[in-house]
């Protein structure tokens, strides 16, 4: 058989000739970095609790460090190191999102302020805000819905 | 200079490559062809302010280096080809603004410095004494534009490929001492749709093999008349698949790069 005869059984031959990524130590590396960045906020939240701040501040708190860390450890071009370690463990965490909005300003500053920083900016968040805020509206709209009709769905 | 076969021009009377240069990133200097280039930096930038303005100054300096090397003034040469991967091929034409020569701009991705050199040969062999071809990219500004920032926390899978940092060039003359142009096999696109961008090499390997057959067929040649068959870098795996679907077609050769 001749892999070139159609594109499906060039794919099948490519496939079977490209590594694959090591998914189990990927997992792990993820698993035990994404756990210690949470643990991290737990620790903040509970510093927070114990000094009597409310629970919903604590939170916001704890989103305000661990953004403010992530962006600056991305400025000191560490967090690119971390991720590449960690893929989805640094990723997937609050710290990711910070990450892919100060990226793109660091890399589109060399073409100013306004059309490069200010326009670039949202190039890898925007899909997650567009998609995000769009889901909320829909949800929003569902529960306006059924709670003008006195179903109450919490 | 006529036509042989289906794609294949032969040259009555090939012109030389009389004179190379090259200037690399730091990446390139670490690898295991640092000795061959000509200067090997240590930074990206180059003390310039944008990754777009340091390539710019890359090619311009690889040009300058490969014509003063050659001892032909600039003047004696008469057209220049060069390209890059970026928007509008801004690397080369700004970088070679101050050149004064005829400047013809060109865009074939990986095929580029080939694309380059073969307008070349022609316009050499036809009407011209000295030309003049050239080629540059870099890393980071090919990831801004076609990929993410570099500061972004994300993993490359094993089969993705790294853009070099750095530039070509070279002086092609009517008559030199060589290494001379005698053939080009034009190549043709085939798309065996590979839909993953973080696997060039298999991508590029049909295409590879397609001009390499063609080539053999057109000039009548076997694989073993050469002491090397180079490719473009296709990265382990594009050089694996090359190699096997070669043996399928049942060509031998010695070295593949």
């Amino acid at each position: 058989m001749n892999p070139l005869d159609s594109k499906k059984d060039y794919q099948d031959f490519v496939n079977k000739k490209s590594p694959n990524s090591p998914i189990i130590k990927n997992c792990f590396n993820a698993f035990w970095v994404g756990g210690l960045i949470c643990s991290i906020g737990q620790i903040i939240m509970s510093i927070c609790k114990s000094r009597g701040i409310s629970q919903e501040i604590s939170g916001t708190i704890v989103s305000i460090i661990l953004i403010a860390l992530s962006a600056f450890l991305t400025g000191l071009n560490i967090f690119n190191k971390i991720g590449k370690f960690a893929g989805a463990g640094s990723l997937v965490p609050i710290t990711g999102f910070a990450n892919s909005i100060v990226s793109p300003a660091m890399e589109y500053k060399s073409e100013g302020y306004i059309m490069g920083v200010g326009g670039k900016m949202f190039t890898v968040a925007g899909p997650v805000l567009v998609f995000g805020i769009s889901t909320s509206i829909i949800v929003g709209i569902i529960y306006l819905i059924f709670n003008t009709q006195s179903i109450t769905l919490v | 200079m006529k036509k042989i076969g289906k794609q294949t021009i032969k040259f009555d009377c090939p012109p030389s490559i009389s004179e190379v240069a090259s200037i690399v990133g730091p990446k390139e200097s670490k690898g295991p062809l640092a000795k061959y280039f000509d200067e090997c930096l240590d930074d990206e930038f180059w003390g310039e302010k944008s990754w777009e303005k340091s390539e710019s100054k890359i090619i311009k300096e690889t040009v300058n280096m490969a014509i003063s090397k050659s001892g032909f003034s600039s003047n004696s040469i008469e057209y220049c080809f060069a390209g890059d991967l970026l928007n509008q091929c801004i690397s080369s034409s700004f970088g070679l603004r101050g050149l004064n020569i005829p400047f013809l701009g060109i865009f074939g991705a990986c095929s580029t410095f080939v694309e380059g050199l073969s307008l070349s040969a022609i316009m050499t062999e036809s009407c011209a004494e000295h030309t003049l071809c050239a080629a540059s990219s870099h890393f980071c500004s090919a990831e801004k534009q076609f990929r993410f920032p570099l500061e972004l926390g994300n993993q490359r899978p094993p089969t993705s490929q790294w853009t070099v940092t750095g530039a070509g060039a070279a002086v092609i003359s009517k008559s030199g001492n060589g290494p001379y142009i005698t053939h080009i096999t034009t190549g043709k696109i085939v798309d065996m749709g590979i839909k993953d961008a973080n696997n060039m090499g298999a991508a590029m390997a049909p295409a590879a093999l397609d001009t390499l057959i063609c080539h053999l067929k057109d000039t009548g040649r076997n694989p073993n008349y050469y002491d090397a068959i180079i490719t473009g870098d296709l990265g382990y795996v594009g050089k694996d698949i090359l190699t096997e679907l070669a043996q399928k077609e049942r060509i031998q050769y010695k070295i593949c790069l």
